[in-house]
């Protein structure tokens, strides 16, 4: 993040710290590309989970060694990467068979929009590029948790947690918990709102109200 | 039953033709079959529809075919990084049907397993649900997704015995065990191939039945998308 767009609250790395914060001990989880990917280094002490990569792998390792690279072991981001004594691997439709089967218990995924529903907005904008949505759809209709890690605002300001979703969905009232820059946002179930459970340092309730266009609960007290 | 030939334009002659429907496996440029893919680029077949996670890159794997504008749609879930894809799409050279990953492996699995159609709650409410059936199960809704079933599989393994049977290696499987089977033959590149009981019989990853035409496709020069590394002092 350059100076020009550094806002108040969390940094990348300390948003993840905050997502990592959620897994529990045994977890199956899933981390999307970008500060999704950063919560496996802000792993908990004590709480071992497995990691998920839907190209067809449990048990993601560490980056490898220069001298360990191995093109046939990637992530889902194509980066290498690489195993564990207890990995195992397997097919793409094994794979989406264990997401769509909800057998992973935790997502963490970026976002470019989330409405105060639960809809997702995160793979397309129209009128640019569009690369496509890869397991995304799959993951937010499958996953028996889905945490959404996003800067509160757009570079140009924008509230990105909003009443509606402007953007093409990726899956409606699917999102369970936000964790932005300036706090985090959770809802019990599916039925009910969200509510502004935590802010981050030197972030207060008026600051998080300007900055989101979205009905939540706030905090009582 | 003679399975193995001496190169991909051997092992291809007589499937290819114009308009044909090709499931090619591989994820970004893991386990891409690129020797089946270099032989289809030298025999010129148009208008392909490729069902494929990805589209290669700029001059790597199915990025060969877009260079010769053999390629007529891609159904991908993924297509990013990959310029001559992106000017073909945008002057409308080239279609796209854009699939989730795991509803494009699942309708290549179903394909291959004789299901035309299933129900699945990836996509609902959304672009992908458009012209879609909609079915509720126990409360909640569902959209109705094909089965694909190809004119030709084009699959990149590790390992292969004489009569087929096939082991992947690593993160290389992907999409190419579930596109093995979702079409009328299958066409597979290995690295080596064995003799018959080298491979241990519980330990096969794609039986033969589905590998009809083999080859050994070495030696590879396997490319990397993202080279991602730790410094041993960090250990």
């Amino acid at each position: 993040m350059t100076e020009a767009q550094a806002s108040t609250g969390w940094d990348r790395n300390q948003m993840a710290a905050r997502a990592a914060q959620e897994l529990e001990d045994g977890y199956y989880v899933n981390l999307g590309i970008g500060i999704p990917t950063l919560v496996a280094n802000h792993i908990p002490d004590g709480v071992e989970v497995t990691l998920q990569s839907e190209n067809g792998m449990l048990g993601i390792g560490p980056f490898p060694y220069p001298d360990e690279v191995d093109a046939d072991l990637i992530n889902a981001g194509k980066q290498t990467i690489s195993a564990l004594p207890s990995s195992s691997y397997f097919g793409s439709s094994d794979s989406f068979a264990m997401i769509r089967g909800g057998h992973i218990d935790l997502t963490v995924l970026g976002a470019m929009e989330v409405a105060e529903n639960g809809d997702i907005a995160n793979w397309m904008i129209p009128g640019k590029m569009i690369k496509g949505m890869g397991g995304a759809m799959d993951l937010v209709a499958g996953v028996k948790k889905i945490i959404v890690v996003m800067d509160h605002n757009s570079k140009a300001g924008d509230p990105k947690f909003i009443p509606e979703c402007t953007l093409p969905l990726t899956g409606t009232n699917v999102v369970d918990m936000i964790i932005t820059n300036l706090g985090v946002f959770h809802r019990p179930d599916h039925d009910s709102p969200f509510e502004l459970i935590e802010l981050a340092p030197d972030v207060t309730v008026e600051e998080v109200g300007e900055k989101t266009t979205a009905h939540y609960v706030e905090p009582v007290g | 039953m003679q399975k193995i030939y001496l190169d991909a334009a051997a092992a291809l002659d007589g499937l290819l033709f114009d308009g044909m429907h090709i499931c090619a496996g591989g994820f970004g440029l893991c386990g891409i079959p690129e020797r089946l893919i270099d032989a289809i680029r030298d025999a010129g077949t148009k208008d392909l529809t490729i069902a494929s996670n990805n589209a290669g890159i700029d001059g790597e794997g199915l990025g060969k075919l877009l260079r010769t504008k053999q390629v007529k749609k891609m159904i991908s879930s993924y297509v990013g990084e990959n310029k001559e894809f992106e000017r073909q799409f945008l002057a409308e050279e080239l279609e796209v049907e854009f699939c989730p990953q795991g509803t494009l492996a699942e309708r290549c699995r179903a394909g291959g397993a004789g299901i035309p159609g299933f129900y699945t709650k990836t996509g609902v409410g959304t672009v992908v649900a458009e012209g879609k059936e909609v079915k509720q199960f126990d409360g909640e809704d569902y959209i109705l997704e094909r089965g694909i079933f190809a004119d030709l599989c084009i699959i990149k393994g590790w390992k292969a015995d004489k009569s087929g049977n096939l082991v992947f290696r690593k993160t290389a499987r992907n999409f190419n065990q579930p596109m093995a089977t979702a079409g009328k033959i299958c066409v597979a590149e290995v690295e080596e191939i064995v003799e018959i009981g080298e491979l241990d019989p519980d330990c096969i990853h794609l039986p033969g039945i589905y590998v009809k035409r083999l080859i050994d496709g070495s030696p590879y020069d396997k490319k990397i998308e993202f080279e991602t590394t730790r410094d041993r002092e960090a250990a």
